[in-house]
């Protein structure tokens, strides 16, 4: 367990949906509070998760406004986790798959999502010393 | 021979492929591998004191407790069974209550990782 390690994540779910995202950004942080460099590589709806246009919104049921309501939106957890993996002396680096961005005009993403293809994952995978592929059901 | 951490995040009270994963887990104990079996989310309804022995649809699985005596360590996660609000103190035989964390030292230390 010793020194520093490099983990590849593979996530295909879309956010606001299942609580895979929630275990795998879980994952993703614990890694980055011990300063691993981690990759992730999003794929199919999972290039929703940085995009930039969420926004949190109020609740008529709860009776809230937007502030108050304080939606959680996955956007900002992957800004935190990327923080958080910056404060420890890693980084996380993370790919939208394109051609999922494309089909789902899914383009604006936060700062530091960059575009790339499968071939990415299969090079983060190469230089990694370990993968974990969280599937759709 | 590789060793393994495998992920079950799912109900097996609700998708009978879970069954087949915990048959891998006991063949590849059975083989000798390290094998780690991690619940997480749903997958820690199945490791309450007093959930079925065994598991619907998968007759020639053993039950959680049996695979922890057969050699694969049953982790459940924490955070997940408060979720639910599952007393650790209420758990099967042979299934150890553990962070998240146990994953990443899995996979920090090579283990080969599936996740279901």
């Amino acid at each position: 367990m010793l020194g520093k390690k490099t983990l590849t994540f593979m996530l295909m779910d879309a956010p606001f949906e299942n609580a895979r995202t929630t275990t795998a950004l879980r994952l993703i942080d614990i890694a980055a509070r011990r300063g691993y460099d981690v990759n992730v590589f999003a794929y199919e709806g999972a290039v929703y998760l940085p995009l930039a246009a969420q926004a949190k919104h109020a609740n008529a049921v709860h009776g809230t406004d937007a502030a108050e309501e304080d939606h959680p939106l996955p956007r900002e957890w992957v800004a935190a986790v990327m923080e958080e993996a910056a404060r420890n002396g890693g980084k996380l680096d993370w790919v939208n798959c394109g051609l999922c961005v494309d089909e789902r005009g899914a383009s604006e993403s936060i700062p530091g999502v960059r575009r790339g293809s499968p071939a990415d994952f299969w090079k983060m995978a190469s230089a990694s010393d370990n993968v974990l592929v969280i599937p759709t059901k | 021979m590789a060793d393994y951490i495998l992920i079950e995040s799912r109900d097996p009270f609700e998708s009978a492929e879970v069954g087949r994963f915990l048959e891998l887990a006991e063949g590849l104990a059975k083989e000798g591998s390290e094998v780690a079996l991690f619940l997480v989310q749903n997958a820690v309804l199945a490791a309450r004191h007093g959930a079925r022995t065994n598991l619907p649809n998968s007759g020639r699985t053993a039950s959680l407790a049996a695979l922890a005596a057969n050699g694969v360590k049953v982790l459940a996660d924490s955070f997940s069974l408060q979720e639910r609000g599952i007393s650790p103190n209420r758990l099967l035989p042979g299934v150890t209550v553990a962070p998240l964390s146990a994953v990443i030292d899995h996979l920090a230390s090579g283990r080969r990782a599936l996740w279901h």
